[in-house]
C-alpha cells in the first residue's frame, strides 16, 4: 500500500521535503512504517523520539496503518 | 470556558486574563513565555516557531479540558504564536481562573509543562552563525 507522510520541523529537514510517499506491504504498522523511514533516513534514528500520529493523535507501535490515515512524523516538539 | 487559539500576530496577556474572569473565581494566573536573547551563550538572533496546527490545536484543548476536571476551574485562555518571532517576543500565553490562588497556580504550570510535552510545536533558533531545531537531539 501507499502511504502518503508528512513531516514538520527537523523531520521536514532530514526527509528534505514535507510530504513523502512510502510503499509498504498491507497492515504494515507504525513500528514497520518507523523502521523503514530510519533506514532510508537514517539521521531520524539520531533524534531524541520521533513519534508518529496518525489522523490526528499520538499512535502506538503497534497501529495498523491504511493508506486513507493522514500520517504525521512528530519530532521532539518545543513549544513555548 | 476554553479559549485556543494559534496566531501570526502578537499575543496580548490582557486578552487571556480578561476572557479567563469569573465573578467566582478569586485567583487568575496569567503566564507569559518569551523569546530568550541568548541559549547556552549563543547570542539568538530569532525564533522561528511551526506547527501541526490541527493536531496542536487538539491537544492544546484536552490540556484545557484535563485542567477543568482535575482543578475547581473555571476558564482557561490558551494562546501560542507561530512564525518569525524577535527577542523579547511573546510566544505563548496561558490563563487559569481559579475560586482560589493555589489552584490556578499548579492548573497554570501544568498547562506550560504538558504543552512542551506533547502539543507538535516546533522552534528554530536562529543564531548568528547558524540554526538548531530546539530539544531534538539528545
Amino acid at each position: 500500500m501507499k502511504l502518503q507522510i508528512t513531516a514538520f520541523g527537523i523531520a521536514k529537514d532530514i526527509l528534505g521535503t514535507a510530504r513523502l510517499q512510502i510503499e509498504l506491504p498491507e497492515a504494515a504498522t507504525v513500528a514497520h512504517l518507523k523502521e523503514a523511514l530510519e533506514r532510508q533516513f537514517p539521521q531520524l534514528a539520531e533524534l531524541k523520539s520521533l513519534a508518529v500520529a496518525v489522523n490526528q493523535e499520538y499512535a502506538p507501535e503497534n497501529q495498523p496503518l491504511a493508506s486513507s490515515d493522514e500520517i504525521v512524523l512528530i519530532p521532539p516538539v518545543s513549544g513555548g | 470556558m476554553i479559549d485556543i487559539q494559534l496566531l501570526d500576530r502578537p499575543l496580548s496577556p490582557l486578552t487571556c486574563t480578561e476572557y479567563v474572569y469569573s465573578p467566582d473565581a478569586g485567583g487568575i494566573v496569567t503566564f507569559t513565555g518569551t523569546v530568550r536573547n541568548h541559549t547556552a551563550d549563543r547570542s539568538v538572533r530569532h525564533l522561528e516557531f511551526e506547527s501541526y496546527e490541527p493536531m496542536a490545536i487538539k491537544e492544546m484543548r484536552k490540556i484545557a479540558e484535563t485542567i477543568l476536571r482535575r482543578w475547581p476551574a473555571r476558564k482557561v485562555s490558551f494562546h501560542h504564536r507561530l512564525g518569525t518571532l524577535g527577542i523579547g517576543d511573546l510566544a505563548v500565553v496561558i490563563a487559569v481562573s481559579c475560586p482560589h490562588r493555589r489552584e490556578a497556580f499548579e492548573a497554570c504550570q501544568y498547562a506550560i509543562d504538558t504543552l512542551k510535552q506533547t502539543v507538535p510545536i516546533w522552534k528554530k533558533e536562529v543564531f548568528e552563525d547558524g540554526e538548531v531545531w530546539v530539544a531534538a537531539h539528545p
